[in-house]
């Protein structure tokens, strides 16, 4: 009995003694969210385009950011490094089209997921041989992002916005729409959307597969650019970063492998969530349970709906 | 094809000769080190391994070795990994090392039960198993000049100080925010005794490996308790992770002790809030010692070092270079004991038993203030010393207290306490057959 | 010329379909035992305990994962998670029976072992593909967060991790400081050996049969009456023991000891890189994998000074690490794209050409 009320009903009447940590707390579980589902993004983008699950876009997004800061150390002011480095990702793009899938284009999509865990450590072992091993700080000033803290006091206590989440937030919503418009009005995105629906057909009206790809890993790497600025900033740039994006998965199994508003809601459920569940429930049994948390609630909802929140559903043929 | 065959031949024929590994040479002394300049905990490792470099080095290009014998220097790199620590060891085991250093508690605990048997020396200086401060259970393990559980009772003493008596600690709230691994794990029996002697109450705030750069649930929590005080035992990423997210949390800075890890760095990234942070320190900063300037005129300067310019007499480099000093100062006690030029593993054991550091033997050292002294003895490993509180300023780390004492009677009954535990788990632990030799 | 099947007839069918066919394949296979007991006296301690021990422990584990990716095509990452939990109950069975041969626990291990890796498996009924590698991602960190939060599996020791105490096998020391490389290195083998033949036996057999057909369609090995349920959780159960199995191994007779971290997220990524690159679906694949994955980082960081230390480069440490690293990432898309099915492939192939020399076909 003592541990039902310990589970069931203790958390919540916390929650209603301390609103304002409430809110804090859904803050903190929004930003880490948003920040989730920009890491996803990039593996829908992907994943829609060329049906390959890319385990390498956790990597690409450290890669992307020390290449940022490479190159502001080397004395090239901040916004042209940025473009600089969206030329490095867009390199990349090209050489993983022409090396990794150009040759793995019929195998199945095992072998392409295989082929992507290649590239994670190729890209790690490239990274810390340019960058060197230790963490880097974001250079957040240089590239005009906001510092600062705005303290309001809602519902009887302070609550603190960061500016630089605030921040995030806008800039992956506007990341997020203007995807959104890029795929439906023009026309690589309706080129995107019929590869993404078959190769075959698309390859039969003329759409290049090759150029697409290249566009669309482009595309994931400015998506993990941006990530990996808002990711950097909120604490700084290292290796262990691309075991953060192991947690994009959890993100893709409640959005959907193939939807992008399905990345920004599976993104805010899974970091609202961990963040609720970490800070109310946690205490109960020694904390620490935000690194699986993610998992086992996408795992429970995986028992319910196995192909995502937005997914398609699955029909097996024999 | 054929080149896969050719190459799979070569290595196999490199594999079974390659075990024939070249021997240190007659006149020269081995000394691995074993360092991490990737992973996850570089940010702190390389300054270290840089530092314990250097220095050896050093006596080589100034002095031509130690006792004239040239000291061969070899970096092993773990990456923090327990696999890749034990393959290093296995791999330098048989180039007769003297002594070993793992930088890794994760390392140092397999290490531990193999020292005696290989017959070589582990220093895990002020880490690893606190317990193997027990000379006598532990002859072939060496912590100094001081152990987690020492540093525990310094922060609390020193937070008692604060508040102006031991006795007034009742009723407060102390966090502790600590790597979810043996290493942070450590001191929480010691500050649990503590806290219900004292009657302050304890805060667990555990940080896995995987998030130490994503620490806001941990201090989502230290807003919601309000600890007064908060107590770090981080390394690597968690240092620089924790503080930024103290300060961005609004904790107030000057209320954050931690254990003696953190470096410049760390601290740099919390940017000006920062200012007020404290740490332990049982050395100096800076480049000022006679030692440091030689190392910085025979090996930064000569290019010998992979360190850069602005980073020797940081704390972590300066860390590095009191780890090289005992095991230098330990080569030395083995040539005057053994009368030997070519010191073996279990000489420089000797040697590290009897170590003495005088204030004299410091000035001839050229690290006159550098540390206080310390003497080992063949059944304290350790030596206890104490440890003062520097503070950041913003740019600078600035020495703020004398060095504190710790609470010998409470340590030394745990040591005690887990060296016979730890004797007892594995059955057949052996006594100790080495023979205690008079400090020089 | 010494490979042919010319002269060898076969009057019986078992003759005709067993594992090894041809008598030079026997030969070889004896040979290779033979000489894997002979290296045991006559090779050096570092070739035992840094690469021996530890690629027969890979070995064991890549099979384990081989059963369950492979065989059964249940695509697992959970892999370290289950080598801690057969490594954990190896030693709260060790501390709680110090009497009962050490041997005996290790292969007891593996059964709580394959209890975990069944209920773990439950979701593979509903979940399919990738989704199944986040079911097991969940696993994993659910279980490596047990392994340090749960203070009763370490019998509440001070250091959190797990020792070796010593432990005897008919009166030589083989778990401990004490216990030499070479009875180590003598148990290890006979271990996996036995196992592995287990596994082929297995892998053959109709349970076996089972699951290939689920891999291959699942929905049509339903309807030809095999019981999805069972199959799948076999596989999990199967799997898992031998990967409980060589993670005791890997704590008691190699390590001497270990924490926690040993079983992250990176090993299961290290065990199913062997097993991409050593071939899904074969057992020799697991050995070859675990040999490439494991034995090449360490002969690069012998040859790489070597070559280039007389041209006066010297190559740090750490480069040779991030070398390793590329090396390994390198291999992998190599591997995939000449041959998908790995080096198993290619020895088969080999093999048949062999069979066949010096006519192409």
């Amino acid at each position: 009995m003592d541990i039902l009320y310990k589970v069931l009903v203790e958390p919540f009447v916390f929650m209603g003694e301390a609103p304002d940590l409430l809110v804090q707390t859904l803050w903190e579980g929004l930003v880490s969210g948003v920040l989730y589902a920009l890491i996803a993004l990039g593996f829908v983008l992907i994943f829609k385009a060329s049906g390959v699950f890319n385990f390498a876009q956790g990597i690409m997004v450290v890669f992307a950011a020390l290449t940022l800061i490479g190159f502001y150390e080397l004395g090239v002011p901040a916004l042209l490094a940025l473009l600089l480095t969206a030329g490095v990702m867009l390199l990349l793009a090209m050489a993983v089209e022409r090396v990794v899938l150009r040759p793995l284009v019929n195998q199945p999509d095992i072998i392409l997921f295989m082929a992507t865990f290649g590239l994670t450590y190729l890209l790690i072992g490239l990274g810390e041989l340019i960058f060197g091993g230790s963490p880097k700080e974001m250079i957040t000033d240089a590239l005009y992002l906001p510092q600062g803290v705005t303290e309001l006091t809602i519902l009887g206590g302070p609550v603190r916005f960061q500016h630089l989440d605030i921040a995030a937030a806008i800039i992956a919503s506007l990341i997020i729409a203007g995807l959104a418009v890029f795929f439906s009005k023009t026309r690589i995105g309706r080129a995107l959307r019929a590869v993404a629906d078959s190769h075959k057909a698309a390859l039969s009206v003329g759409i290049s597969l090759n150029q697409i790809w290249v566009i669309v890993w482009f595309a994931a790497g400015i998506v993990a650019l941006v990530a990996g600025i808002m990711w950097g900033a909120r604490s700084g740039v290292s290796f262990s970063l691309q075991i953060i994006a192991l947690k994009a998965l959890p993100v893709l199994i409640l959005g959907g492998f193939t939807s992008i508003p399905g990345a920004i809601i599976g993104g805010l459920v899974v970091g609202i969530g961990e963040k609720v569940g970490e800070f109310y429930w946690g205490p109960l049994v020694g904390g620490g349970i935000d690194t699986w948390l993610a998992y086992v609630i996408a795992l429970l909802f995986l028992l319910y709906r196995p192909q995502g929140m937005f997914g398609e559903r699955i029909i097996e043929r024999i | 094809m054929s080149f896969r065959r050719v190459s799979l031949g070569i290595a196999a024929a490199l594999l079974l000769g390659g075990t024939a590994l070249p021997a240190a040479a007659q006149d020269s002394i081995y000394v691995p080190l074993f360092t991490y300049r990737t992973g996850p905990f570089a940010g702190s490792g390389t300054f270290i391994a840089d530092g314990m470099h250097d220095y050896l080095e050093m006596l080589n290009q100034r002095d031509g070795g130690i006792g004239g014998v040239k000291l061969v220097i070899e970096e092993c790199e773990t990456g923090y990994d327990t696999k890749k620590g034990v393959e290093c060891y296995e791999a330098v085991k048989g180039k007769k090392p003297v002594i070993v250093n793992p930088w890794s508690t994760g390392i140092t605990l397999p290490l531990i039960p193999r020292a005696a048997v290989d017959k070589i020396p582990i220093l895990s200086m002020a880490y690893g198993l606190s317990a193997s401060a027990r000379g006598d259970i532990f002859p072939w393990v060496f912590n100094p000049p001081t152990t987690y559980w020492d540093g525990m009772s310094m922060i609390i003493k020193y937070i008692g100080e604060k508040e102006g008596g031991l006795d007034k600690l009742k009723g407060k709230k102390i966090g502790f925010l600590h790597l979810d691994a043996s290493f942070g794990k450590e001191p929480i029996p010691l500050l649990e005794e503590l806290s219900k002697e004292l009657g302050f109450e304890v805060k667990l705030y555990p940080v896995a490996a995987q998030d130490m750069q994503n620490q806001s649930s941990q201090w989502l929590s230290v807003r919601r308790d309000r600890p007064d005080y908060m107590i770090m035992w981080g390394w690597g990423s968690m240092n620089g992770g924790a503080i930024k997210e103290a300060v961005r949390s609004g904790y107030p800075m000057d209320k954050f002790l931690s254990v003696w890890w953190p470096g410049e760095d760390d601290a740099r990234s919390g940017g000006a809030g920062a200012k007020g942070f404290k740490m332990l320190n049982w050395h100096g900063v800076g480049t000022s010692y006679p030692a440091l300037q030689d190392i910085v005129k025979n090996v930064v300067d000569k290019g010998l070092s992979k360190a850069s310019k602005d980073k020797v007499g940081e704390l972590l480099y300066n860390r590095g270079v009191y780890n090289s000093l005992l095991i230098a100062e330990a080569i030395a006690n083995a040539q005057k004991l053994t009368g030997k030029k070519a010191v073996t593993g279990e000489d420089v054991r000797r040697g590290m038993e009897t170590i003495k550091l005088d204030p004299a033997r410091l000035k001839a050292l050229g690290l006159e203030g550098f540390t206080d002294p310390i003497a080992l003895s063949c059944t304290d490993h350790n030596g206890h010393r104490p440890a003062f509180m520097q503070e950041w300023d913003g740019t600078k780390w600035v020495k703020i207290s004398d060095p504190i004492e710790p609470m010998s009677d409470r340590v030394k009954a745990q040591l005690e306490a887990a060296a016979k535990d730890y004797a007892e788990k594995n059955a057949g632990w052996p006594k100790r057959t080495e023979a205690c030799d008079k400090a020089s | 010329m010494l490979y042919r099947e010319a002269g060898q007839f076969k009057t019986t069918y078992s003759s005709d379909m067993a594992v090894f066919r041809l008598r030079e394949d026997r030969i070889g296979v004896a040979v290779i035992v033979v000489a894997a007991y002979a290296l045991a006296f006559v090779g050096s301690d570092f070739l035992l305990q840094a690469v021996l021990i530890p690629f027969l422990v890979f070995s064991l584990a890549a099979i384990g994962l081989n059963i369950l990716t492979g065989y059964a095509g249940q695509l697992s990452l959970g892999t370290g998670a289950f080598m801690g939990v057969g490594a954990y109950a190896c030693y709260k069975l060790m501390t709680a029976f110090p009497d009962v041969n050490v041997i005996v626990w290790i292969l007891v291990s593996g059964f709580f072992s394959a209890a975990v890796g069944a209920l773990f498996g439950l979701p593979s009924l509903r979940i399919k593909g990738f989704y199944l590698a986040v079911a097991t991602l969940a696993a994993q960190f659910f279980l490596q967060w047990c392994f340090i939060r749960v203070p009763w599996l370490v019998n509440y020791n001070v250091s959190g991790a797990l020792d070796a105490p010593l432990r005897t096998l008919f009166g030589i020391p083989v778990v401990g400081a004490t216990a030499t490389s070479q009875t180590r290195y003598l148990v290890v083998l006979t271990l996996v050996i036995v196992l592995t033949w287990l596994a082929s036996n297995l892998v053959r057999g109709r349970i076996g049969r089972m699951w290939i057909a689920v891999r291959d369609m699942d929905l049509a090995a339903e309807l030809m009456g095999i019981r999805l349920l069972q199959t799948k959780l076999l596989a999990f159960a199967v799997s898992s023991y031998y990967c409980g199995v060589a993670g005791a191994l890997m704590v008691f007779l190699w390590y001497g000891g270990a924490e926690y971290d040993v079983f992250n997220i990176n090993q299961s990524f290290f065990i199913l890189f062997m097993v991409i690159i050593g071939g899904l679906g074969s057992l020799i694949g697991s050995f070859v994998g675990a040999a490439l994955i494991f034995i090449m980082p360490i002969v690069l960081g012998i040859v790489l000074p070597a070559i280039l230390s007389p041209f006066g480069l010297s190559v740090g440490a750490e480069t040779i690490e991030h070398l390793r690293f590329m090396i390994v990432g390198a291999l992998i898309i190599f591997f995939l794209i000449v041959e998908p099915h790995g080096l198993a492939r290619l020895w088969q192939i080999g093999k048949q050409k062999l069979l066949v020399w010096p006519f192409p076909y």
